[in-house]
């Protein structure tokens, strides 16, 4: 965005004392309506439990730090569970997706390769037709899959419009590279391993993002494919806990000695965790996502 | 090589866009595709006879596009025109950071989070009772329940969606605004007859592209909030094909649409 910069500066002409000051207000409401939740949130799961009980539920400014919500969601019980469920299937799905997706865009980055029509056409279909929740609910059981960690992957590891961005990065590399590799006696998956994977890793990392990202936030899929609440991922524990406010006990929290911190406090806790893991990519994903949105909308 | 991605693609794409045969069928999951009966257009006529369950649905789905057409649609470009005239470019890029940062967040914890700000026992309550004044009843309440969803689809994506307005704003020739000041143009005439035109074509394939997937209307966000007001405020076309057909059962009796 900053090649635009100048522009914005130059184009809009300069505005009034009276106007800024409005433009002022409205941008520093429209912050606080987002930080002030989130100081809200990360207040409430570190404040004391006298001070939580007393507010009636939530605070916003904590009278010192209190991590006992915190030891309580990691003692070993159905948060710590699903947290591990969640991390396992955000890095093996990342993964598997990002493999797949680089294979089948390094063969789609070379028109000459055989069966090139048909395989280029079924990824750009796949763009424009989802496919319905009952269909592929009834694709998943068929497979044997519901009630497997499987289903939290595979139904969604391959994004027909990622297979797109990585295949026009791939483009870009110099086909005289893979022509000397070949030359030289590299087999496909040599050259694909030795000169493509290095020269992308930057867009390639991007796209891992993309989709650890997506695994994180899964919802829909552990809410249609996992029955055992065993199984379960962060956010099925979440919409339980949390915005269904079943509350925890003691003994779905696991080994807990001390006492159990307000259920506001806890429910919290697991809310910060789950954000905390977006809130470290976030600087990555806003530059490059920005970039990613720009170039598919704007020319020039 | 190309082969994991294929079929991974045909498994969980395209072998569910054969599926949905079985709209014509009297689907019974023990018999599979091959055994269930076949019934023609007799689902439909369940739909199109008035189920009510489905009216409710088809109109909640209309109610909230109508919504998100109103006011989730036109917010980005109203926050892109005041980000732009921002004199400040560190201030400038801090507010985006801010405001971009929820787009990034599922559903679930969208939803957690404006229930803790706005639910019965939430923060503003709190603070409410703590200043005297009678709480509001926000989440639950099912009169004020589709608002709701619009707002948080604001708080959501309104920060995201102002990158490709804030774009085009900056292609916008300056030339242009230096001739209208010239010719004695307000700044509000200059809004209206610059920037706005500047704007149109990306509203307009936005606006198009929005109406591309009209029925989808907040799967998950509804989902997630609907038992406390009921289905027949909440259910949108996404979510009463779950409810009815994968709750209950009903494999074969969904809207076209929701394919």
């Amino acid at each position: 965005m900053s090649t635009h910069r100048p522009h914005l500066v130059l184009g809009m002409p300069r505005p009034g004392i009276a106007l800024r000051s409005v433009k002022g207000v409205v941008l520093t409401l429209c912050c606080l309506v987002v930080l002030v939740p989130f100081l809200g949130v990360l207040a409430t799961s570190i404040a004391p439990p006298k001070q939580v009980a007393a507010a009636g539920g939530f605070v916003l400014f904590p009278k010192g730090i209190d991590l006992s919500s915190y030891r309580a969601i990691f003692a070993g019980g159905v948060v710590t569970r699903s947290i591990v469920v969640s991390v396992l299937v955000t890095v093996v799905g990342t993964l598997v997706s990002v493999t797949c997706t680089a294979l089948l865009a390094y063969v789609l980055a070379r028109p000459k390769v055989f069966g090139y029509r048909p395989l280029m056409t079924t990824v750009l279909v796949a763009i424009l037709f989802g496919p319905g929740i009952i269909p592929s609910y009834l694709v998943v059981k068929q497979l044997g899959l519901l009630d497997s960690y499987w289903a939290l992957i595979l139904p969604t590891a391959v994004s027909a419009f990622n297979v797109i961005v990585v295949r026009s990065f791939f483009m870009g590399i110099p086909p005289e590279l893979i022509e000397a590799a070949t030359i030289d006696g590299a087999g496909e998956f040599q050259v694909f391993r030795r000169i493509v994977i290095p020269l992308s890793k930057a867009s390639l990392s991007v796209i891992g993002l993309f989709y650890a990202v997506g695994y994180w936030n899964a919802f829909f899929t552990a809410l249609l494919y996992i029955n055992d609440n065993a199984k379960w991922p962060l956010q099925l524990i979440l919409r339980t806990y949390v915005v269904d406010q079943s509350a925890l006990t003691g003994s779905a929290l696991g080994s807990v000695t001390e006492a159990i911190p307000p259920q506001q406090s806890i429910q919290m806790a697991i809310l910060v965790v789950s954000i905390v893991p977006i809130l470290i990519v976030y600087p990555f994903l806003q530059r490059h996502f920005a970039k990613g949105v720009l170039t598919g909308a704007v020319k020039g | 090589m190309a082969l994991p991605g294929v079929l991974l693609l045909l498994l969980f794409q395209y072998l569910p866009i054969l599926g949905n045969v079985i709209a014509f069928q009297d689907y019974e999951p023990y018999l599979g595709i091959s055994g269930s009966p076949w019934v023609g257009f007799r689902n439909f006529a369940v739909i199109f006879n008035g189920d009510p369950a489905f009216l409710h649905a088809l109109g909640n789905t209309l109610a909230v596009l109508l919504l998100q057409v109103v006011f989730v649609f036109p917010a980005p470009i109203a926050l892109a025109l005041a980000l732009n005239g921002l004199v400040s470019e560190k201030l400038k890029r801090f507010v985006q950071s801010v405001l971009y940062l929820p787009h990034f967040l599922s559903w679930v914890i969208v939803v957690s989070i404006s229930q803790s700000m706005l639910g019965g026992s939430g923060l503003l309550n709190n603070w409410l009772r703590s200043g005297g004044h009678e709480a509001v009843n926000i989440i639950g309440n099912a009169s004020i329940f589709k608002e709701l969803l619009t707002s948080q689809v604001i708080w959501k994506d309104t920060g995201w969606a102002t990158i490709l307005f804030l774009a085009a704003l900056s292609q916008i020739d300056a030339s242009l605004y230096e001739a209208a000041s010239v010719d004695g143009a307000s700044r509000w005439s200059q809004l209206w007859h610059v920037t706005l035109p500047g704007l149109r074509a990306i509203i307009i394939l936005l606006f198009i592209l929005r109406l591309g997937d009209a029925l989808t209307v907040g799967f998950e966000q509804i989902i997630l909030q609907q038992g406390p007001v009921g289905n027949q405020v909440s259910d949108v076309l996404d979510t009463y094909v779950y409810n009815n057909g994968v709750l209950n059962g009903n494999w074969g009796r969904q809207p076209p649409s929701a394919w």
